[in-house]
């Protein structure tokens, strides 16, 4: 749901071990693949009717005005709307303050909490960045909603001190990129930092000593023996977190709301999508808008399944 | 050996080793403010008046008085629609919970460990499907269930929640590392059936992932804002959504609020604070396994 928190960190496994392909013509084989259809029936009829259906309906909706084919006209329409390229714009600087931030600020506290050696304070650390990752949603915006409100701010000094005296300063528009990376940031980066410090501790302990030895320094090691071991992590939380900043609703919604449209009911692409469904009744153009965000968050992790190496394929 | 080059190397710290350590322990510090802060200041602001919240200390406790009046008020509000918010996020997410390990389960085992037509094609549908954020298809999502008129149903909330791939992925990922083909053929030649493979050999050892599927499937449809936001309304919105209701009646934030009804700043702090507290309790309790199962990948090699 949210654009903050790793959509699937435990399940991505490094590859290395491809699962033998086994098409063994035993006696049993049909009945196998009997209970094969049965085992995988009721997953595959969601799948249907939650993954694909949608996909095709909006599809559908898209190139279709009541019902009747209009070729590319929505798609026209709703990139001439004057809210649309503006929307585009906010999200697209969004994703890029929040992907340099997440790439930077995750790899370095990775880098850093590997590197202590008491275990307690290691295990700490990783908790406590770990822990707002239970808070998300509507529920984090609230909070956040607090925390940037000088008036009860627990940081109220700094805020403050950077000149702002009301929640309505620190959400003016050009703020909000920094205010959503920020609120993003707090409750996805912990997730990721732990799956980078699972990935650092595959790194052998031998290489690691031998460098040392070398007389290579903690930042050479980090940086040309610990960074090229975390590429293929860091592509895999770079394109995830991509997809999912082109997503950006909540935060923007819940600040429209709290702010009495200081912050645009039409911020980015999803709220555009969702005012011409509720506001304007059209579904079509609503479908338009899906459709091309769909089409970016497909055409993303289906390059990376296909050109990456993260994920086992047999 | 290793320990002992590294003690040599404690005792005889350069100027440069010096600034590196204070260099991360200031890091460290800072970042473990950030995360860590804004939670301790919620779970005090509950305990404050209105005025203390805004004159006090922020990490002054109030007193156990205003907890109880703050709760009271809350629960009050809207002849008690909080609590109903609640039970249908508890319905909602434990309904779907429920779906999501019936079909899921079963179906991560087949593609693992079972060989039929179309295997390879739905791994690769499951995978992709994963990946996508799963806010992309929640416009498409409202737009079908309009179509079939499920709109403001109990269903068209529960139905998408149960549609979760990466419980599939995971499943997978379990069976086909963890339990051996040989160990199913011994069953089989014994004798058994697919079923009684499947409920007697697998499901005994799948107990780690049946957890895991369920702590990451009930997260994220506790958390989930985006899709109930469209489709339910009324006595029937869960607490992510009502919260950002409690919102417009807040004179704080919405000074020219209508409502006659007003929620005090403490009040919607603790509303926030116990719309993700089944979530804060079990990532408490249940860190140590997570932490283990986000990085199993990782680790086993």
């Amino acid at each position: 749901m949210t654009v903050t928190a790793p959509p699937a960190p435990a399940g991505v496994v490094p590859s290395g071990r491809r699962r033998p392909e086994r098409r063994r013509a035993s006696r049993s084989n049909a009945g196998q693949s009997r209970f094969g259809y049965v085992f995988v029936s009721g997953y595959t009829l969601l799948l249907v009717a939650f993954g694909l259906l949608p996909t095709l309906y909006a599809l559908f909706l898209s190139f279709t005005r009541n019902g009747v084919f209009v070729g590319f006209d929505n798609f026209v329409r709703v990139f001439n709307d004057y809210r649309f390229l503006p929307a585009v714009g906010h999200v697209a600087l969004y994703v890029v303050f929040w992907l340099v931030s997440l790439i930077v600020l995750v790899v370095i506290l990775a880098i850093v909490v590997h590197s202590i050696r008491v275990r307690w304070l290691g295990d700490t650390a990783r908790f406590l960045f770990y822990i707002p990752g239970a808070i998300a949603g509507a529920s984090s915006v609230l909070l956040w909603l607090f925390v940037l409100d000088p008036s009860v701010s627990p940081v109220s000094a700094l805020l403050r001190s950077m000149g702002y005296e009301s929640l309505v300063n620190v959400v003016a528009v050009g703020n909000l990129p920094v205010v959503f990376t920020v609120i993003a940031f707090w409750a996805g980066a912990g997730g990721w930092i732990v799956i980078m410090y699972g990935a650092l501790n595959n790194i052998s302990a031998d290489i690691m000593e031998a460098a040392r030895i070398d007389g290579a320094g903690a930042l050479q090691v980090a940086w040309h023996i610990q960074l090229p071991m975390l590429t293929k992590w860091i592509s895999y939380m770079g394109i995830m977190s991509l997809a999912a900043g082109t997503q950006l609703f909540v935060e923007p919604k819940i600040l429209a709301q709290a702010t009495k449209n200081v912050v645009p009911e039409d911020y980015s692409l999803n709220q555009l999508a969702y005012l011409y469904a509720f506001r304007q009744g059209d579904f079509s153009g609503s479908a338009a808008i899906s459709v091309m965000l769909l089409v970016v968050a497909l055409g993303l992790s289906t390059i990376f399944i296909f050109r990456g190496r993260l994920f086992e394929r047999d | 050996m290793t320990d002992l080059a590294v003690r040599r190397r404690r005792r005889a710290l350069t100027p440069g080793q010096w600034i590196g350590r204070a260099f991360v322990a200031v890091l460290l510090l800072t970042f473990a403010a950030f995360f860590i802060l804004p939670i301790i200041w919620l779970v005090l602001a509950p305990t404050k008046t209105n005025s203390e919240l805004l004159l006090d200390g922020p990490f002054a406790f109030g007193s156990f008085e205003q907890l109880v009046a703050n709760w009271n008020e809350l629960f009050a509000f809207g002849s008690g629609v909080f609590a109903v918010w609640l039970g249908n996020s508890a319905f909602y997410s434990f309904a779907a919970l429920a779906i999501t390990l019936i079909v899921s389960i079963p179906a991560g085992y087949a593609l693992a460990l079972i060989e039929f037509k179309g295997r390879r094609l739905l791994l690769v549908t499951t995978l992709v499907v994963m990946l996508i954020p799963n806010t992309a298809l929640v416009l498409p999502i409202f737009l079908e269930l309009s179509a079939v008129r499920l709109i403001g149903s109990p269903l068209a909330v529960i139905l998408p929640f149960s549609f979760f791939p990466f419980g599939v992925y995971l499943t997978y990922i379990y069976f086909s590392t963890a339990v051996s083909r040989d160990l199913l053929n011994a069953a089989r030649i014994d004798g058994a059936g697919e079923l009684r493979v499947f409920a007697q050999v697998a499901m005994p050892l799948a107990t780690p992932v049946i957890a895991l599927v369920g702590f990451f499937s009930f997260v994220a449809n506790w958390n989930n804002y985006f899709l109930p936001f469209l489709v339910v309304g009324g006595q029937k919105i869960p607490v992510q959504v009502g919260l950002a209701n409690l919102l417009s009646n807040v004179p704080a934030f919405n000074p020219t609020t209508a409502s006659s009804i007003v929620i005090q700043l403490p009040t919607l702090a603790l509303a926030t604070l116990l719309s993700v507290a089944p979530i804060l309790l079990i990532f408490l309790f249940a860190q140590r396994f997570l932490v283990e199962g986000m990085t199993a990948g990782g680790t086993k090699e």
